[in-house]
């Protein structure tokens, strides 16, 4: 990300979302929506003095520690890591913002005076040649399968809230510690929360079995403590993760074949998982002092406006659909867009690293060709024919033919570059105007017909 | 009716699932009736009702129509929704000009439905041969004169 940030080719666009996208391959129009960020980022050298003077007294959750911190409403995000590295003003939390009342003690403890409070919504129209969309994954959120009591107790995590219990940058400076703040004896970590589900996803989300044994690893090394995973399968793919499997299990942590079934907060505090031990036949209750529930990754909530943005679609478990599920799996149906990483399905990091390398390398060969390779395969409009009826223009589903009006009449036009050659027009013309090349009427018809001179 | 009357019979498939399949499941020798000829489009939403009233008027006594899965499994988007509602429709007609129903079938079936797409060679055509020879064509061309 640093790298990217320091690039000479490479703009970033911060707090900004795609509000627009037109065009075909190599000619798209794109229109940046940028939401202010109240800091001029020219002069701000993310040194922290504004957090530190930031009058917002109890905070607000920070959501890089996944909420198990908080942080002020002036903040460089990623606890002082983001890229770019400039300060933030989070407009739901700034008083000054919010109610138009504060000291604005930020503003006087900034030495570049790089606060800008009326900095407005900015539009950026951008004409590029290809897309990369790697708009990442959402956690499962647990409190959707009640079983697991997760909201109930402090001391049940899901994956991402352990991940910055054992961050050296997390809140508790990387020891893995209950709510209490106490060292856990016994924790339990729970497989396929949200994965593998007839009540959630059906998918195996991939990810989540290496990442909880790294987890029981973790726990065994900083604390000692108990480590028992639930699990149905354990899924180590990739290469070496099967070592990594067997070292865990050297490590002493016990493995109990089933899925934890059910999470109790007990009376005193303590949390007991339910399950079957499927390998003995036999329920299981064990009384642990901390439950991590692996949970799985999801597609964004608002996948589907991004989805209709672009024009790409989905596919049934809702991360975007890929061209071609072996041959093409970082193209979009559509020429030009690529997906990179999580966004297609979930993903861990060297799978993301290959995939998204893949679709910019893939975005560079296009673009340095400077011309795209189309298919003949496409339909034509015989002006003289087509009786500006229009049918045909709400029928493609690619967008791909327009309204071409001179004077009063007007024809309708096929971009070569857009059209797929489905033929769908072609069916449709009431005028006959329309020719699928390769697929015309002619052919298709003496083609019948040479079917029946032929008598068998 | 002869004992010995073979049905001839037009498929529309799409290149994409149904073609595949029917591909398929000849590579896989899946045991079939050769009374099915094949006419590849790229969608099913290619298929102009023309083309089926013009495969019976040429004499076919059957015609399959068969694409993607609907919802989602349209190589283009939406190209079987197209077929979805223009088939029901030629039903009608076909009834109308005095088609059997039974001589008509459309409907969906996946690149990985050979065995689907076998199975409804064998059923169709045992289903049209025991609706007999058409003969369309004869019809039409006494009319005309």
């Amino acid at each position: 990300m640093m790298d990217a940030g320091r690039h000479p080719n490479i703009t970033l666009l911060t707090c900004s979302e795609v509000a627009e996208v037109s065009g075909y391959v190599g000619n798209f129009q794109v229109k940046v929506r940028q939401h202010p960020r109240y800091v001029n980022v020219d002069l701000c050298t993310g040194c922290g003095a504004c957090t530190e003077a930031c009058v917002l007294k109890k905070g607000v959750p920070n959501e890089f520690d996944a909420g198990l911190s908080r942080r002020k409403a002036v903040y460089v995000p990623m606890n002082g890591q983001g890229v770019p590295m400039k300060a933030v003003i989070d407009d739901q939390a700034c008083l000054f913002l919010t109610r138009g009342k504060c000291t604005q003690a930020c503003v006087e403890a900034c030495p570049t005076q790089a606060l800008v409070f009326d900095q407005p919504e900015q539009i950026h129209e951008l004409d590029v040649g290809a897309i990369v969309v790697a708009t990442g994954f959402e956690m499962f959120d647990p409190t959707r399968l009640s079983s697991y009591s997760y909201g109930k107790s402090p001391n049940i995590i899901d994956g991402l809230e352990f991940e910055r219990l054992s961050s050296a940058t997390g809140p508790t400076e990387g020891e893995i510690l209950t709510a209490e703040g106490k060292k856990p004896e016994r924790v339990a970590i729970i497989h396929c929360v949200g994965s593998r589900d007839e009540n959630a996803n059906r998918y195996c989300s991939r990810v989540c079995c290496m990442y909880a044994l790294k987890h029981a690893h973790l726990v065994r090394d900083k604390t000692g403590a108990e480590v028992f995973e639930f699990y149905m399968d354990i899924r180590a793919f990739g290469k070496d993760y099967e070592e990594f499997y067997e070292r865990v299990q050297q490590e002493g942590v016990y493995f109990v074949r089933g899925r934890g079934a059910e999470v109790l907060v007990l009376d005193g505090g303590q949390v007991q998982v339910r399950a079957e031990n499927t390998n003995l036949g036999i329920p299981v209750a064990i009384n642990v002092d901390m439950v991590v529930l692996a949970t799985a990754m999801e597609a964004p909530r608002d996948t589907d406006a991004v989805a209709s943005t672009l024009g790409i679609s989905r596919s049934a478990n809702g991360f975007f659909q890929e061209a071609h599920p072996k041959l093409r799996p970082f193209h979009t149906n559509t020429d030009g867009i690529f997906l990179a990483g999580s966004c297609q399905a979930p993903k861990d990091v060297p799978d993301t690293v290959a995939h998204a390398s893949a679709a910019a390398a893939e975005a560079l060969a296009l673009l340095s060709r400077g011309e795209v390779v189309i298919s003949p395969t496409i339909a034509v409009v015989d002006e003289q024919l087509c009786s500006s009826c229009k049918t045909c223009i709400s029928l493609c589903p690619y967008s791909a033919i327009s309204f071409v009006s001179e004077d009063t009449t007007g024809t309708a036009q096929v971009n070569e570059a857009l059209c797929k050659g489905c033929g769908t027009c072609v069916a449709a013309c009431p005028a006959g105007a329309i020719t699928a090349r390769h697929f015309s009427d002619l052919q298709i018809l003496s083609e019948i017909e040479g079917l029946f001179a032929l008598k068998v | 009716m002869s004992e010995s009357f073979e049905p001839r019979i037009v498929g529309f498939l799409c290149n994409w699932c149904t073609y595949t399949a029917a591909d398929s499941a000849g590579v896989s020798r899946m045991e079939q009736p050769p009374n099915v000829d094949v006419v590849r489009v790229m969608c099913s939403g290619r298929i102009d009702p023309v083309f089926i009233l013009k495969a019976f008027a040429e004499g076919a006594d059957g015609v399959i129509v068969s694409g993607c899965h609907p919802p989602g499994d349209c190589h283009y988007s939406n190209g079987n929704f197209k077929t979805f509602r223009r088939m029901p429709l030629l039903e009608m007609m076909l009834e109308q000009v005095g088609i059997d129903r039974g001589r008509f079938h459309w409907g969906w079936i996946s690149g990985a439905e050979a065995t689907k797409w076998a199975q409804l060679v064998r059923d169709f055509t045992a289903q049209v041969r025991a609706l007999g020879p058409l003969d369309w064509k004869r019809e039409i061309e006494s009319k005309e004169d």
